[in-house]
């Protein structure tokens, strides 16, 4: 298995064109481990959510080489690329964006719905991810019944439950209290962090950053540099 | 995901029963209003269908429906009796006159006139009597409403008398004839009575009643008998469409009707539809999500397929109930009588309500389906 779940060189990615052209991704070098939790922080606009969407396949870019888990995205097309993020991504986002008419415990069941499961199985593989995250009791809780903390929790629990190789999360912490925040991250680097799969996480939290493995500076299009937590996450 | 969707759809009850009561609402107004248009045209051609025993209804070749009549001279039916190819032919009186009832309420009836020996014109659906008793002097028929109307409560009895024209006439039998345009009693007497009662007129043979002979056909008889008296000659069932024609033409019924239907229609789409779009554009973020998460385009058309068809299915089938229980309602209402709801209005206004639901739901479909996924990642 290629120890490398992603490898971007020289990616670029430019918004409209002629004289609106914004020309966000200038060249990304870059590569997430598996087995590790690489961070991707960066000033406001310099293009983080921008790199994070094109690894995760919601964006084409428009020059430059990109793998992802072995596979060249640019060979995928249509239906194959949806079916490849659905077996093998996972997804945390800032607003959390779960389906507000769904339980928690479905919401976290809806990767494997999506797959084809049967409810009643999905739902109960949902109920032990989620215990496991802490929300036993909460697994038929409406979104709307629940603390910002907790909704992420089940918003981890959608990322995990299909067991993807690699995760993604833009900003999993903005929404919430420091505290809160602190708490979530510990969580999921318990759950999240597995030998053969690789998480990729955008912040501009410092305060979380003692939870990376790794810690890539993104600066005006590029990651600058890449620096190592000698001795792992120092919490 | 079906489960999904369905969740979605209900999670909100508010927006659901809304979408639901708007469809509900405008299937209601359609197939109503288009029941009783169909009925109110088809009470001006009723009193034709009454007829069963005649196919060929010969008038005045001015006469251009049922209710206004240019009446013709005695010696044309005896014209068409003689054309060949007529098996028979028999007069009918058709005309108005005035009842005055037992309490000397006064009312307008219409007044039929039969051929004294045959009775033919008489509705073959008799609800008491023996309306053979016609052929005995000073005699009457009367249908329900009439009855109803000058006995107000009492149960049906025959032998009571009723006053027209200053004759006074003996009921013999109570007729369950059809409603007539003009929602008045109909009275039917001898053709020979009925000329008594209104007098005066010379000509007062209003329609000629005939059959053609064994092995001539309806067509060949009319052109047998407009090539030999002139006079005009069509089958009940054209006589009925062309007084249904000349109503359509001459009166603000299909218009007035017509506007309510487009109204309906209009409502719907833009309530319908428009909620049910919005509905979708509410839900876009979560669409957008379950497109990253690894739903394909596909599956979410299906979803959204299938919230219209929920939607529209109970929409639907509450206004058609809600229509179908006011003509069950009213099926006792006399006034109301030969209103109801044809399985065409159903067909019709269940193709109207499936056609806005997927209009609306075309264009979610395309929203949802142009949605860059990458949205999810925008705040
Ligand atoms: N769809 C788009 N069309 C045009 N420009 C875009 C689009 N998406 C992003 N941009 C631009 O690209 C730049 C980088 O955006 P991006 O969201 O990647 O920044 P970011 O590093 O995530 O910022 P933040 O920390 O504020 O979230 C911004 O200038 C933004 O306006
Ligand atoms: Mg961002």
């Amino acid at each position: 298995m290629n120890p490398m779940a992603v490898q971007c060189r020289d990616l670029h990615k430019t918004f409209g064109v002629g004289e609106d052209a914004v020309k966000v991704l200038r060249g990304v070098d870059f590569t997430v481990p598996r087995g590790e939790m690489t961070f991707l922080v960066g000033p406001s606009g310099c293009g983080k959510t921008t790199l994070l969407s094109v690894i995760a396949g919601l964006l084409n870019p428009t020059g430059g080489d990109l793998e992802v888990l072995g596979v060249p995205l640019a060979s995928l097309r249509g239906g194959t690329a949806v079916e490849f993020r659905r077996k093998n991504l996972g997804f945390v986002f800032q607003q959390f964006n779960l389906l507000p008419a769904l339980t928690a415990a479905e919401n976290a069941a809806v990767p494997l719905l999506a797959a084809g499961w049967k409810r009643k199985a999905a739902v109960e593989k949902a109920e032990s991810v989620l215990a496991d995250l802490g929300l036993a009791s909460r697994c038929r809780a409406m979104p709307n019944q629940l603390s910002g903390g907790q909704q992420q929790r089940v918003a981890f629990a959608r990322a995990l439950i299909h067991e993807p190789h690699l995760i993604v999360c833009d900003e999993p912490t903005s929404a919430l209290d420091a505290e809160t925040g602190h708490h979530v991250m510990e969580l999921l680097r318990q759950a999240a962090v597995r030998p053969e799969r690789a998480v990729l996480v955008v912040t501009h939290d410092s305060r979380i950053f003692p939870f990376a493995d790794r810690i890539a500076h993104m600066n005006d299009g590029r990651v600058e540099k890449i620096e190592t937590q000698s001795g792992g996450p120092t919490c | 995901m079906r489960y999904i969707a369905w969740q979605m759809l209900t999670g909100d009850r508010a927006k659901y029963l809304g979408l639901i009561f708007a469809i509900a609402f405008s299937t209601f107004l359609m197939s109503h209003q288009v029941s009783i248009f169909c009925g109110l045209m088809n009470r001006t051609s009723s009193q034709i269908d009454d007829v069963e025993d005649a196919n060929l209804w010969i008038m005045d070749a001015k006469t251009q429906y049922l209710d206004e009549v240019k009446a013709l001279p005695d010696q044309d039916l005896y014209r068409i009796r003689g054309v060949e190819g007529v098996q028979w032919a028999v007069p009918l009186f058709k005309g108005s006159s005035r009842v005055r009832g037992q309490d000397g309420k006064f009312r307008g009836v219409i007044l039929m006139g039969l051929d004294d020996a045959s009775l033919v014109g008489l509705p073959r659906s008799v609800r008491l009597g023996d309306p053979r008793r016609l052929q005995d002097p000073e005699t009457m028929a009367i249908d329900e409403t009439g009855y109803r109307f000058f006995f107000p409560g009492e149960p049906y009895t025959l032998g009571r008398t009723l006053d027209l024209n200053d004759h006074t006439l003996r009921i013999v039998a109570i007729i369950n004839s059809s409603a007539p345009f003009v929602n008045l009693p109909v009275v039917y007497t001898r053709y020979t009575q009925a000329r008594e009662l209104v007098g005066r007129e010379r000509n007062q043979l209003s329609f000629i009643l005939a059959r053609p002979a064994p092995g001539v056909t309806d067509a060949e008889a009319i052109r047998r008998i407009t090539e030999r008296t002139g006079l005009k000659a069509l089958t009940a069932n054209a006589f009925g469409w062309e007084t249904i024609w000349y109503y359509i033409q001459n009166t603000g019924i299909p218009i007035n009707f017509g506007i309510t239907v487009v109204i309906a229609l209009v409502v719907g789409t833009v309530v319908a539809g428009q909620t049910f779009y919005l509905f979708t554009v509410e839900n876009l973020k979560q669409f957008g999500a379950l497109k990253a998460i690894g739903v394909s385009d596909g599956r979410i058309v299906g979803m959204i397929l299938m919230q219209a068809v929920i939607v529209g299915a109970i929409g639907y089938g509450l206004g058609i109930a809600m229509t179908a229980g006011f003509f069950l309602a009213t099926g006792d209402n006399l006034d109301l009588r030969g209103f109801r709801m044809l399985p065409e209005i159903m067909l019709g206004t269940a193709a109207a309500v499936f056609l806005i639901v997927f209009m609306a739901s075309a264009v979610s479909v395309r929203r949802v389906i142009v949605l860059e996924p990458a949205v999810v990642f925008r705040g």
